[in-house]
């Protein structure tokens, strides 16, 4: 099915009606219907046009116990592109980002089922070993987390020498384009040996950008990642993403609409663990189908 | 550059090693237990239980001989040194989080630790000093005090830690409805934090009942049981910890047997408080 | 119990300013027993200090405290000549040892617990664990004398012995006397006594680690051990050496699984497999024996000294617990 389906995307923009009905069905099993809430209605337009999938989730639901985060999501993620999770507090939308790369394999209580392909590969597969996937999916968190007893350099490097690179040369080369591409490296170049707790909150979530992209992933998620960070900082953080997209893939969720607004090219909102409403941001923002989309981009609740 | 395979390799080489490891060390632990109860259950019969020890000859000559007078011994200085510590460690305990400002409080908390943290002997060597030598005999009442200094530190910081964990508002509360301090401390916060005071002095009890070395120089030991049930305060005093060392140091087999059974039985009463004492601890309000 | 927000700053300030609060007869009677107790802890902890060195003061100026310390003669009998020094070197060394054999394991029993075993499983562990810390020494001695120490004695003492005996015999003077009651029974079973205590601090310095630390690590592929190494080691590293001081302070105080398993040897030099002595044991060997003033003094003196030793230590252990702020390592 799939296999069809990216072979149908590389042919001309005329098709993408008939993929989205495709994918509308092939995700659709009867029980659906009974459920109109997941009922995703995502059409992707011409500005994701042409653009292949990088990554696609299909009926991915998530459990802690008997709880359930986020069930039923199906929504695709396209090569390159910045796709922005939106939603009031607890609607799952980071639950959706950590299954992304199996980050839930840490929490014992929780289970995913459903499918997260990347590039065609479910990463839940019997034969997949999530360590390899998260390499190739890199991720930020809500608070910078540089490791406190390592030094700038370590930090940044340290995805390296988890696989062995010793190689002094190589490690100095990786170390200075990935700070280069956090836009970090202007500040710290002169003292890559201090300890990288000693930096700025904004600066620290730089670094920790920096070490995700040290190790070349594919798709990076990022979890709210100014939310504890001054405006300027934020701001920094938010050219990065703009000059990022052009080399990797990028999941971000945000509480803030307007950074959602600004930075993404399409937009997801999610609602008490369901996927309401996908497309472009522009769309989302100026002409949303559902009235919770409406209601929670007015800010009327949330 | 090192492959996945031999990374995961690694990361199942090492989770081998925690799990080997962790078995190493509970291992003894399980030997020790099984050896106790497998050398010491012979011994434990009704003689064990109702006769004194006498004289070595006693036991040579095959006539009975029991431990009572150590288990009555053991019980009466116990009891004695918990009697002293109570008092004195929930109040120290009380003075640590009711009143958070007074200036000796920082000193107290050092104190206490050192206390804490000074080896069992040599509480034994103060109450040698400070009891034993003005009575002029060992005493189980000079056991009784050496055992209060080991849980005297403990009570106090469990007491601490106790009341702490009572939301101030509980004080606040008391107080606004005009009830002066102490009946705000005594009736209100400390039923609060009943379960804390129990699992803690319970704790600090276990942990003197295991001890032998305060009692050495202290309740020093007795074969007999003493004529007057005084004997067991004023002199020289039987107890399981230092009877067990005194029997598996000595040179008659049927004493060695003896001290297995007294192994049984301070296990028991020790293994038997710390259940108790994690009972209490999964108790809420 | 609703109070309006003006009488809780009232009775905020009336709690803060102790005169008030002291001021009822009630409370005035309260605060003077609470104190009053309190105060005894301080002066009990003070007179421990105070009592041992007036009793050993005797000994220590008859042969000067650092003589005394340094002082390699301990007899008793006929010449009445103390030194402290084969104890002290045997506390050292049976503790140092102890700890260095029951580090790892103490380390990896709390790695296992916090980030391997399922709850239940790490309930267990966790009360086993406890256990240890709650058998009485004595128990512990007696298991000692009659199993582990001539068990060590026929498989390992021996063997060692003659091999050493027939193809290194060099080696003997070093090893001693393969009898089973020795230094290295001894360092054995004080290893298995603290391990409670390692365990106890490394485990609550492991869970301090934030979750995003190893999320982070995790994120950048790392696997379970490497996030161990990487992320939750270099973390908690305050908290291991906490634990381990701790212990040290607990070996150096253990007394009467020493005394049982030790051998009891007053003179140096000690060996490997030979008896030796520690201040706490030879205070519990002699003490009740000792009829000459001097003698009595001396091993007052020892304890004074290992006062002043077990002092540094749990200083050292609580500066330590303080700065990388662990909170209770609390064992029971």
């Amino acid at each position: 099915m799939l296999n069809n389906s990216a072979k149908l995307l590389k042919t001309p923009f005329t098709h993408l009606k008939d993929i989205s009905n495709l994918l509308m069905h092939q995700a659709s099993g009867p029980a659906r219907a009974s459920k109109p809430v997941s009922g995703v209605t995502f059409t992707p337009e011409p500005a994701s046009g042409g653009k292949k999938f990088r990554m696609q989730t299909r009926n991915l639901t998530v459990r802690y116990g008997t709880t359930i985060g986020v069930e039923d999501v199906t929504l695709p993620i396209y090569d390159k592109e910045v796709l922005a999770l939106i939603g009031p507090s607890g609607c799952g939308k980071t639950t959706y980002l950590r299954a992304l790369n199996r980050m839930h394999d840490l929490t014992r209580i929780a289970s995913v089922t459903g499918e997260v392909l990347l590039d065609g590969t479910d990463i839940y597969g019997n034969d997949i070993n999530p360590v390899n996937i998260r390499r190739r999916i890199g991720m930020v968190f809500q608070k910078p987390t540089p490791f406190p007893t390592m030094s700038i350099y370590d930090n940044v490097v340290a995805g390296l020498k988890l696989v062995g690179i010793r190689k002094k040369s190589l490690l100095d080369e990786v170390c200075e384009r990935a700070l280069k591409q956090a836009a970090l490296f202007e500040e710290v170049k002169d003292r890559l040996r201090s300890p990288g707790a000693g930096l700025s909150g904004g600066q620290q979530q730089r670094l920790s950008i920096a070490r995700a992209l040290a190790v070349d992933p594919e798709v990076m998620l990022m979890d709210e990642p100014t939310s504890s960070l001054d405006p300027q900082s934020t701001n920094r953080i938010e050219e990065l993403i703009h000059t990022l997209k052009e080399q990797v893939t990028i999941v971000i969720v945000t509480h803030n609409m307007q950074q959602a607004a600004r930075l993404s090219d399409r937009t997801a909102f999610f609602y008490v663990g369901h996927l309401i409403e996908t497309g472009t941001t522009n769309d989302i923002f100026t002409k949303p189908k559902e009235t919770r989309t409406e209601e929670y981009i007015s800010g009327r609740f949330g | 550059m090192k492959t996945m395979l031999q990374r995961n390799i690694r990361d199942r080489f090492m989770e081998g090693l925690l799990v080997l490891s962790t078995i190493i060390v509970l291992l003894p632990l399980i030997i020790i237990i099984a050896h106790v109860i497998i050398h010491g259950i012979g011994a434990l019969n009704w003689d064990f239980f109702t006769q004194e020890l006498g004289s070595p000859s006693r036991a040579l000559q095959g006539r009975p001989t029991g431990l009572v007078h150590t288990i009555l011994g053991t019980l009466v200085v116990d009891f004695m040194a918990l009697t002293i510590a109570l008092p004195v460690g929930l109040g120290a305990g009380i003075m640590l989080s009711e009143y958070p400002d007074h200036k000796l409080n920082p000193v107290l908390r050092v104190m206490n630790d050192t206390l804490n943290g000074m080896p069992a002997i040599l509480k034994g060597l103060l109450a040698f000093v400070l009891i034993v030598k003005p009575m002029g005999t060992f005493s189980g009442f000079s056991g009784g005090v050496a055992l209060s200094f080991v849980m005297l530190p403990i009570i106090a910081r469990t007491t601490e830690s106790a009341l702490m964990s009572i939301p101030w508002s509980i004080r606040e509360a008391g107080l606004a409805i005009g009830l002066p301090r102490w009946r705000v401390v005594l009736s209100t916060v400390m039923p609060a934090a009943r379960f804390g005071l129990v699992t803690g002095t319970l704790i600090a009890f276990a942990r003197a009942a295991g001890e032998a070395a305060p009692l050495l120089f202290t309740s020093f030991g007795n074969n007999y049981l003493p004529n007057h049930w005084l004997g067991m305060i004023l002199g020289p005093v039987d107890t399981l910890p230092q009877r067990l060392y005194s029997l598996a140091i000595s040179p008659y087999s049927h004493w060695h047997n003896m001290g297995w059974a007294a192994a049984i039985v301070l296990l028991v009463f020790v293994m038997l408080t710390f259940a108790t004492a994690r009972f209490f601890t999964r108790q809420k309000f | 119990m609703s109070t309006d927000k003006d009488t809780r700053k009232n009775i905020r300030k009336l709690l803060r300013n102790p005169s008030a609060i002291y001021r009822r007869p009630g409370d005035l009677l309260f605060t003077f027993l609470v104190v009053t107790l309190g105060i005894s802890i301080i002066l009990l902890t003070l007179s421990m200090a105070f009592v041992l060195y007036g009793e050993g003061s005797a000994a220590l100026r008859e042969f000067g405290f650092f003589g005394f310390v340094r002082g390699t003669t301990w007899d008793p009998a006929v010449q009445l000549v103390f030194g402290a020094w084969p104890f002290l070197l045997g506390t050292v060394t049976t503790s140092v040892m102890a700890l260095l054999i029951s580090i790892l394991p103490a380390i990896a029993v709390a790695i296992f617990t916090a980030e391997y075993a399922p709850r239940w499983l790490a309930n267990i562990i966790d009360n086993l664990i406890q256990l240890i810390a709650a058998v009485p020494s004595v128990v512990i001695g007696i298991w000692g004398i009659f199993v582990l120490a001539p068990w060590l004695r026929d498989t390992v003492y021996l063997p060692v012995f003659m091999w050493a005996e027939s193809s290194y015999p060099q080696l003997l003077p070093i090893l001693g006397n393969p009898m089973g009651y020795g230094m290295t029974t001894a360092t054995i079973v004080l290893a298995l006594m603290i391990v409670p205590y390692t365990t106890a601090l490394t485990k609550d310095a492991i869970r301090s680690v934030p979750q995003e630390q190893r999320e982070a690590c995790r994120a950048l592929g790392a696997t379970r051990w490497e996030v161990i190494r990487m992320a939750i080691l270099p973390y908690a590293r305050g908290g291991i050496l906490a634990g381990a001081i701790l212990s040290l302070g607990r070996a150096i105080g253990e007394t009467m699984a020493v005394a049982m398993l030790i051998g009891n040897k007053n003179t140096l030099p000690f060996t490997i497999f030979g008896a030796g002595a520690t201040m706490p044991s030879v205070i519990v060997n002699e003490f009740r024996e000792a009829v000459e003033s001097l003698h009595l003094s001396s091993l007052m003196a020892i304890g004074f000294t290992l006062f002043i030793i077990a002092l540094i230590v749990n200083l050292f252990a609580a500066y330590l617990t303080r700065k990388f702020s662990i909170k209770g390592g609390q064992v029971i």
